[in-house]
C-alpha cells in the first residue's frame, strides 16, 4: 500500500529525513518510535503532503502511484489520513459542517453526488457513538476550546468518518489521560481491517499496549536505525533512547 | 466647473422646487452656507487621510434627474429581500416609486420624507427631530441637509412594532451619464418601539453614481433598532453614508454593514448615548477585490454612565483593494462604568491590498472598561493544511477559513433570510459554493 523509497526531505535547506525506506501493507499496524527531533512528525507530514517540506531525493508511493506533486487534498482523496499532533482550532466552523464539507469534497473527487443529509446524520451519530462523543460537542466550533483529549478524540472521529486506507496517528497519545487513551485506542482497533493500515507515531510505548503493532521501527536522526516486532517497543521502554543514540545498534 | 461650484449654484434652482416658507428651509439655507465655506473634505484633514474624494469631484454629476424613470419589478426583484414580506420604500434615480413601494400608516408611519417635510400633520415631529442629531458643521452632512427633500420617513409610536421589516432601496437606472443622489432619512422609534431596517443602494448600469446619504435615527427609552446596510453596488457607484444615532435609556441599537461592492464607500457611523444602560453595537463584514475602497469611520460618544458599546469589524482584502477602519470612542467624565469594546480584524489575500486600521480612544472617566484590538494577517497556513489533509481542496479551504473568519459578525443578524442572503453574497464574492450556511 505505502512504499517509501530512500526518502530525503527537509525544510529550507535543512535535511531532516535522510534516506527513509519503509513498506506498509494492507492489514498491518506499524509503530514508528524515536526520540524528540528524530524526524517522526516530519515523516508524517511529508506523507500527508505538507508543502512546507521539500523532498530532495527518493519518493513516497501509495498504491503503486508516486505521490510527488500530489496536493494534500488529493492524497486525502486517495485514502491517506493524518491525525494531527496539534489539531488546529477553526472558530466559526462546527465539527458537523466541517465533516460534511470534507466528506462531500472527497465524494466529489470520486465523481459521486453529495451524501444525502439523512445518511450523513446517521453516519455522524454512529461514529460519534463509537468514540463516546456527545452530540453537543458536534455543534461546537472545530477544536476551539477543546481539551487536549477532546481534540485527539475528534481526530479519530474524523478518521472514522473518512474511513481512510492508511491512517497515520501522529503522537495521538500525547495529552491523553488513561480513559481517553482507551477510548481512542478502542476506536482505532474497531476501525482496523484487513484492507487498511495504521502507522502509529509515538515517543512512548504506552499506546502500543492498546493498539498492538505488527512492526516497530526506530527513527533516529532522520533514518530508521532498527526495525522489529512489538518486543522492540518494550526493549526501548526499558533501555531508553540512549541505547539507540549511543550507537549500540547499527 | 467643479462639483462644489456646481452644487452651490444648483441651490437656487433647488429652491424653486421646495417650499421656502417652511421652517426646514432655514435649516437648508444655513447648511448650504456651511458647505460653501468648507467645501469637500480633502486628504489634509485627519478624518479623510486615507480616502480621497478628488476623483469624484472631477465628474460632471447631474444634480437633479431630468425625468422620472420606471422599472419593472422583475428587473430588480433580486435586490429585494423577496423571500419574506417587507415594507418597501423605493426610489428610482432619487424619485419615489409608488409602484415598487409598500408603505403604511397603519399604527406606524412608514412613508416618505417629502411628505414629512411638507404636510402640516408631520410638522410637530419634524420640529423636534429633523437635523437634531446630524452634524451642523461636517461638510458632507451639511451638503445633504441643504438638498434634503426626499428619502425614508419612519415613525414608530410608543409600544409599537411594524409587522415586518422595512427595506429602503435606491436604484439608479443609468439614464444619466453620471448622477448624484442625496437621500435623507429620518427614523424615530419611540419608547418600547422596535423595528428592523434594511438599506441598499443599487446602480443598474456601469454609469457613475455618487450617493451622499444622511440618516438620523432616534431610539427612545427601551427602543430596539436593527439596521442592516447591504453595500454590494456596481463598480462605478460610490457611497458616502452619514448615519447619526441618538439613544435614550436602555435602548438597543445594532448596525450591521456588509460591504462587498462599489467603487468608493465611506461609512460615517455616529452613536450618541444620551441616557443610561444603553447598548450600541456596530458590526461589519467587508470583502473587497479589484480597486475597491471602503472606509469605516465609527464614533461612539459615551455621555452617560452604565452604557455599553460593541464594535466588531472584519475585513478581507484582495487584489488592489484598500480598506480603512477608524474607530473613535469618547468616554465623557460623567460616563462612569462604561464598557466599550472594539475589534477590527483583517486578512490581506493579495500583496497589493492595503488596510489602514486606527483606534482612537478618548477617555475622561476613570472607572471604565475599554478595549480595542486590531489584527492584520494572512490566512493561517497550518489551518489550510489541516483542511486540505481532510480532503477539502485548497480553494474551498481558503474560502471556508474566510467564511469562518466573518462568521461571528453574521451571528447577530436577526432576519434569517437576510443572513442566508449575506452568506450567499459572501460565497459569491469568494467565488465558491459551500454545502451549508454558517
Amino acid at each position: 500500500m505505502l512504499k517509501i523509497n530512500n526518502l530525503h526531505a527537509g525544510v529550507e535547506g535543512n535535511e531532516i529525513l535522510k534516506g527513509i525506506n519503509l513498506e506498509v501493507n494492507a492489514g498491518e499496524v506499524h509503530a514508528i518510535m524515536g526520540p524528540n527531533g528524530s524526524g517522526k512528525s516530519t515523516l508524517a507530514s511529508v506523507i500527508a503532503g505538507k508543502e512546507e517540506f521539500e523532498v530532495t531525493e527518493g519518493n513516497v508511493e501509495f498504491d503503486g502511484e508516486n505521490l510527488e506533486d500530489s496536493a494534500p487534498e488529493n492524497r486525502a482523496h486517495k485514502g491517506i489520513f493524518m491525525s494531527f499532533q496539534y489539531p488546529v482550532e477553526i472558530p466559526g466552523v462546527s465539527v458537523t459542517n466541517f465533516m460534511k464539507t470534507a466528506i462531500n469534497e472527497s465524494r466529489k473527487a470520486r465523481g459521486l453526488e453529495d451524501m444525502p443529509a439523512s445518511q450523513m446524520l446517521k453516519l455522524i451519530r454512529e461514529k460519534a457513538e463509537l468514540l463516546d462523543i456527545d452530540r453537543k460537542f458536534l455543534s461546537r466550533s472545530l477544536n476551539e476550546g477543546f481539551s487536549g483529549g477532546e481534540k485527539k478524540r475528534n481526530e479519530i472521529f474524523q478518521m472514522a468518518m473518512l474511513e481512510p486506507k492508511l491512517a497515520i496517528l501522529d503522537e495521538t497519545d500525547s495529552g491523553l489521560d488513561i480513559d481517553a487513551l482507551r477510548i481512542v485506542a478502542n476506536g482505532v482497533n474497531k476501525l482496523k481491517s484487513k484492507d487498511n493500515a495504521v502507522i502509529i507515531i509515538t515517543h512512548y510505548q504506552r499506546l502500543l499496549d492498546y493498539i498492538v503493532p505488527d512492526f516497530v521501527h526506530v527513527l533516529h536522526e532522520g533514518k530508521i536505525v532498527k526495525s522489529g516486532t512489538k518486543e522492540l517497543a518494550h526493549e526501548l521502554e526499558a533501555k531508553g533512547y540512549d541505547w539507540i543514540k549511543n550507537g549500540a545498534v547499527v | 466647473m467643479d462639483l462644489k461650484d456646481k452644487l452651490v449654484s444648483s441651490f437656487l434652482a433647488f429652491e424653486g422646487k421646495v417650499d421656502i416658507e417652511h421652517p426646514v428651509h432655514d435649516i437648508r439655507s444655513e447648511a448650504i452656507k456651511n458647505f460653501e465655506n468648507k467645501g469637500f473634505p480633502s486628504k489634509k484633514s485627519e478624518a479623510w487621510k486615507y480616502t480621497s474624494l478628488r476623483g469624484l469631484q472631477n465628474i460632471d454629476f447631474s444634480i437633479f434627474p431630468k425625468e422620472e424613470n420606471a422599472l419593472e419589478y422583475k428587473e430588480v426583484k433580486k435586490f429585494f429581500l423577496h423571500e419574506i414580506d417587507t415594507y418597501k420604500i423605493v426610489f428610482i434615480d432619487g424619485i419615489y416609486s409608488s409602484f415598487l413601494s409598500e408603505t403604511t400608516h397603519d399604527g406606524v408611519d412608514i412613508c416618505l420624507m417629502s411628505a414629512a417635510l411638507t404636510k402640516p400633520m408631520y410638522k410637530p415631529v419634524i420640529d423636534v427631530y429633523f437635523n437634531k442629531i446630524a452634524s451642523k458643521d461636517e461638510s458632507l452632512t451639511t451638503l445633504n441637509t441643504a438638498f434634503s427633500r426626499e428619502g425614508a420617513y419612519i415613525y414608530i409610536p410608543k409600544n409599537k412594532m411594524p409587522k415586518k421589516p422595512i427595506e429602503i432601496l435606491h436604484f439608479s437606472t443609468g439614464n444619466e451619464t453620471s448622477l448624484m443622489l442625496q437621500p435623507r432619512n429620518l427614523i424615530i422609534a419611540e419608547e418600547n418601539a422596535e423595528l428592523q431596517v434594511i438599506e441598499r443602494h443599487q446602480s443598474l448600469t456601469s454609469n457613475e453614481v455618487l450617493t451622499n446619504s444622511v440618516t438620523e435615527i432616534f431610539a427612545a427609552k427601551n427602543a430596539i433598532v436593527d439596521y442592516y446596510k447591504v453595500q454590494n453596488d456596481s463598480k462605478a457607484a460610490s457611497l458616502i453614508d452619514n448615519t447619526y444615532i441618538n439613544q435614550k435609556d436602555k435602548s438597543v441599537v445594532k448596525v450591521h454593514t456588509f460591504s462587498f461592492g462599489g467603487k468608493l464607500t465611506r461609512n460615517n457611523l455616529n452613536f450618541f448615548q444620551n441616557g443610561e444602560h444603553i447598548d450600541s453595537t456596530m458590526k461589519g463584514v467587508t470583502i473587497l477585490s479589484d480597486k475597491q475602497h471602503v472606509d469605516h469611520h465609527t464614533l461612539v460618544h459615551h455621555i452617560q454612565p452604565n452604557c455599553e458599546s460593541h464594535q466588531d469589524y472584519k475585513g478581507i482584502y484582495g487584489e488592489n483593494s484598500t480598506g480603512v477602519f477608524n474607530g473613535k470612542i469618547i468616554v465623557d467624565k460623567l460616563a462612569q462604568k462604561t464598557n466599550a469594546f472594539q475589534q477590527n480584524n483583517n486578512i490581506l489575500i493579495s500583496d497589493k491590498a492595503t488596510i489602514n486600521s486606527k483606534p482612537q480612544l478618548e477617555i475622561f472617566a476613570d472607572d471604565v472598561k475599554c478595549s480595542h484590538g486590531c489584527t492584520i494577517g494572512q490566512l493561517d497556513e497550518e489551518a489550510l493544511f489541516y483542511l486540505q489533509s481532510r480532503g477539502i481542496p485548497k480553494k474551498e479551504a481558503r474560502a471556508l477559513l474566510m467564511y469562518a473568519f466573518a462568521n461571528n459578525v453574521l451571528a447577530s443578524v436577526r432576519i434569517p433570510e437576510l443572513k442566508s442572503r449575506i452568506n450567499k453574497l459572501i460565497a459569491l464574492k469568494l467565488g465558491v459554493r459551500l454545502g451549508f450556511d454558517l
